[in-house]
């Protein structure tokens, strides 16, 4: 393996607390994340790894903390501020358009991207013409990248559950994000398509620079492809640190295996 | 032969008598043609010959300036990529050897190649590759340099030996400016007796051997092969068989550079249906299991299709069946039939080549293993001239194929232009042809003991000239044995009559020196997963589905109707079936179960399940068994069952009515 050399801290998540009522879902959360890290979420179920997310895209306003991402501070995202800044995401449950294609799925992840009006594309002549051959051409290149050719054109709610992932994790590539969120991503998969999953994601982080924030409950996996690791449990940070670290960390250990308290 | 050389375009002229020499003439005269084509992001992209002739020329001026010299071997490992077809070309342009192996084969069986054959360099195509390579180099670090295709994940591997194909080329088109005409001079002062390429074995039993074959050898071959079929430039073939197998060797490469047409590369080894269907080969050549699977998924779209649709497809299916062959031969059909044929090609037939993307195909081939008559009858039927061919490496495929007009499910045909083959007394089948091979590499006890010294090859098949003329193959010479009662036992002629079932993916019997004939079955997940569905079986996957009553029941009834074909043949009727098993897993090459060109490796799978074995012959309902079985990535694992054991019906030998 070569050196990593990881960049500045691009986001940054200061003492955030979030409830929904009187449920206490994060207290006191902080983390910072670098350029170009691979940095993983693990924790029991409940934990509130996927809030984290959440809160990070802006679909969770947390009661108390900020969020620091690219030297701005916010109290809160908005979720098409979060976007727009080049951060995209998968989901636990799988949410994409299941009658559409493949090709057309991940289409829909370059939305953002696209300039010109609907009247242009309605008609397809002139510069939506030329866009929308940009935009297939990306999609094309995700796809190779994906090595999901033999699927390009056929409807995703055909596939297998982990081909479905591969073409959600398309999707979120297509908006070309700089903050990739992975909320679970190898969750029901079996052995190899868990090897090609760490693999992709690798690629990604290799290949683009992207820098991806990832929720995983195989240990493995998570301690193969992280650089560092925040542990939560009932919405409490245990640790924070290099893989190694957290692994021999007492209060991961009793989380993870139980202890009577 | 009828055909007439002038036909073929091939360039017949005594000068162009080695591929660099042919490659230099269809850049000259054809050079804006296109030679070959590659699906990338979704789009077909062309190479004309002389941009091949260019990317060709700076390959081999990188490998020059790389230090490559004649008579060196350069390894050629991946999928059909028109840049390591490139890469063959360059290595010959420079008087070196390309050998191309098994994209995937494992390290260790790739170390013996490299090993054996001397590979100083290597053109691969992707990380895979690359790392294998690398891990071979620790051990045995003659290998000088290594070129790669595709970039993906190699950003940090910091070898001093390792480059892009891009780097190469880049090198090369310096070292040509540098060294002008240095690229001709070596290009055409190759010769015929030269060596052109090193093909190894698959390696059925022992380790492979490297099959040494001359510029004369393949291409006086492909060119009668060219000759006899009547081929043009206007060919459009699709190369998607492994490139270490002689076949792809011929077809994709061999053939093209001689008679000038296209070769296209799929996508992906995934996106092979579509490719097929998107480019629409005019020559194809498939193995037979492929054509099989075809009719598999075709069956498999019809069941689901609605009942109108299911009526006009077996009506004019069983018209195809009843005059279809005998219209593609040209046979005397009522003019009734004809029309009606004619309607159901606009209906049904067309579109059913369309849809398999065999609606251009003028000459189809298969080989390599028996192919089931009605899966045979069911191609020809539809307009589809299939036809059957027997080859071997040793002898640059052609020895025997079947003329238009005479095409016999069960036979191979007659012999190719300029093949002589005869019977030995022993029953083998021996040949000799301008094809026949130089030597095996290093390895002149095997040479000596395959080829005798006035050029005969032993094939190592037995056989016989049925009384039309045609060659009949029954088995492997050596696998022929006898029951204990002292009666013929041919175990592939069993396990073909099996295989022809399409819920049976692979059988082997076992016989020899033994009181009567038994079998392991493998399903075919796909059909009898489907079977299951329509019965509403629930299963977990294949190791479930194989051990079901209702799945032993069907397999039940498909041996005991090759038992009952047994019956009528008096040679083989003592070999019926008693008793039989369902693996309780798939077959793999993986495993060493299977060669990498998926033939069963009968003695290694009796000695591995050694215990099933017994328990056939020792007449016990079950047995237990634990097997290792090793993963892709070469990590190994443990499969534990209770496999069940069936009797089959047993049929009175009948005399055949003649």
């Amino acid at each position: 393996m070569h050196e990593r050399k990881l960049g500045d801290v691009v986001l940054q998540a200061e003492g955030i607390s979030l409830s929904f009522g009187a449920m206490r879902v994060l207290n006191n959360v902080s983390f910072d994340v670098h350029q170009g890290e691979i940095r993983s979420i693990i924790g029991p179920n409940g934990a509130g790894k996927s809030s984290m997310l959440n809160v990070i895209n802006g679909v969770y306003h947390p009661q108390q903390g900020s969020i620091t991402y690219r030297g701005e501070t916010r109290q809160q995202m908005k979720v098409h501020q979060a976007a727009a800044q080049g951060i995209a995401r998968t989901f636990q449950n799988i949410a994409l358009f299941k009658g559409m294609s493949t090709l057309d799925n991940i289409m829909t992840g370059r939305n953002l991207k696209i300039k010109s009006n609907m009247l242009q594309q309605a008609v397809y002549w002139g510069k939506a013409q030329k866009e929308e051959i940009e935009h297939r051409r990306k999609v094309e290149e995700i796809i190779d990248f994906l090595e999901i050719q033999a699927i390009r054109k056929t409807p995703v709610g055909k596939l297998p559950y982990g081909m479905q992932k591969r073409v959600e994790l398309g999707r979120a590539l297509a908006a070309e994000p700089d903050l990739l969120l992975l909320d679970e991503p190898m969750a029901g998969m079996n052995v190899e398509e868990k090897e090609d999953m760490c693999r992709f994601v690798l690629d990604i982080n290799d290949e683009f620079g992207t820098t991806i924030i990832l929720i995983e409950h195989d240990m493995g996996v998570v301690m193969d492809l992280s650089d560092r690791v925040v542990v939560l449990d009932y919405g409490n940070q245990l640790a924070d640190g290099p893989p190694d670290v957290v692994r021999s960390n007492q209060a991961v250990i009793d989380a993870y295996l139980g202890v009577s308290n | 032969m009828s055909s007439s050389p002038e036909r073929t375009n091939a360039s017949g002229t005594a000068e162009l008598n080695t591929f660099p020499k042919l490659l230099l003439h269809h850049a000259q005269t054809r050079g804006a043609k296109i030679a070959m084509r590659e699906k990338d992001l979704g789009i077909w992209q062309a190479w004309s010959w002389s941009q091949v002739l260019d990317e060709v020329r700076a390959l081999a001026c990188g490998l020059a300036a790389l230090g490559f010299k004649a008579g060196d071997k350069l390894a050629i490992v991946g999928d059909n990529r028109p840049r390591l077809y490139m890469g063959m070309a360059a290595a010959q342009c420079l008087g070196g050897i390309p050998v191309p192996l098994y994209q995937d084969s494992v390290t260790k069986e790739m170390a013996f190649v490299i090993d054996n054959a001397d590979v100083r360099y290597a053109v691969v195509e992707d990380q895979e590759q690359v790392d294998k390579l690398l891990e071979i180099r620790e051990e045995n670090p003659s290998i000088k340099h290594i070129l790669f295709d595709d970039p993906r994940g190699l950003r940090h591997y910091d070898y001093p030996f390792l480059d892009s194909i891009d780097k190469g080329q880049e090198m090369g088109r310096e070292y040509d400016q540098a060294n002008p005409g240095f690229f001709e001079q070596s290009a055409n002062s190759s010769d015929g007796g030269d060596i052109a390429i090193m093909l190894y074995t698959s390696g059925t039993t022992g380790n492979p051997k490297g099959v040494v074959l001359t510029y004369d050898n393949v291409i006086i071959t492909a060119r009668n092969g060219i000759i006899r079929e009547g081929l043009t430039e206007n060919e459009e073939v699709l190369a998607y068989l492994p490139m270490a197998w002689v076949g792809d060797n011929l077809f994709s490469y061999a053939q093209s550079l001689v008679a000038g047409f296209t070769v296209n590369c799929p996508e992906s080894g995934a996106t092979i249906l579509t490719d097929l269907r998107e480019i629409g080969p005019t020559y194809y050549f498939a193995p037979p299991r492929v054509y099989e699977n075809m009719l598999t998924q075709v069956m498999i779209r019809m069941e689901d299709a609605s009942r109108i649709k299911q009526h006009l497809f077996h009506y004019f299916m069983d018209l195809a069946k009843r005059v279809g062959t005998r219209i593609l031969d040209n046979k005397e059909v009522s003019a009734g039939q004809k029309l009606l044929y004619k309607l159901g090609d606009f209906l049904i037939y067309g579109p059913l080549r369309d849809v398999l993307g065999l609606n251009r195909i003028r000459l189809a081939y298969t080989a390599g293993e028996a192919i089931g008559p009605e899966i045979f009858d069911f191609y020809r039927s539809l307009g589809i001239n299939i036809k059957q061919l027997y080859g071997q490496t040793e002898g640059m495929v052609f020895i025997c194929v079947q003329p238009d007009g005479e095409v016999y499910p069960d036979t191979v045909g007659t012999p190719a232009i300029d093949v002589e083959v005869k019977i030995h007394d022993s029953g083998e089948v021996l040949y000799r042809s301008p094809g026949v091979f130089h030597s095996y590499y290093k390895n002149p006890d095997a040479t000596a003991a395959t080829k005798t010294e006035d050029g005969w090859v032993f094939t190592g098949d037995a056989g016989y000239f049925a009384e039309n003329g045609h060659l009949k193959i029954i088995d492997r010479a050596k696998d022929v044995g006898k029951l204990l009662d002292g009666t013929m036992f041919a175990p592939k002629y069993i396990e073909n009559k099996l295989k022809f079932f399409s819920f049976i993916k692979e059988a082997v019997a076992f016989g020899n020196q033994r009181e009567y004939t038994c079998i392991f079955v493998n399903i075919d997940l796909e059909a009898v997963g489907n079977w299951a569905e329509r019965r509403n079986l629930a299963y977990s996957g294949y190791i479930d589905l194989a051990d079901q009553d209702e799945v032993y029941e069907l397999i039940q009834g498909c041996v005991d109707k090759v038992n009952e074909d047994l019956s009528h043949d008096p040679l083989l009727c003592k070999s019926q079936i008693r008793r039989f098993l369902v693996l309780h897993k798939e077959l793999d090459a993986d495993d060493g179960e299977l060669t990498r060109t998926r033939k069963v490796r009968r003695s290694f799978i009796e000695e591995r399940y050694a215990p099933l074995v017994e328990a056939l012959y020792a007449g016990v309902p079950k047995c237990h068994i634990e097997t290792q079985v090793k993963f892709e990535d070469g990590r190994t694992g443990m499969l534990a069952a209770d496999v069940k054991i069936r009797e089959a019906k047993q049929f009175t030998p009948v005399a055949k009515a003649s």
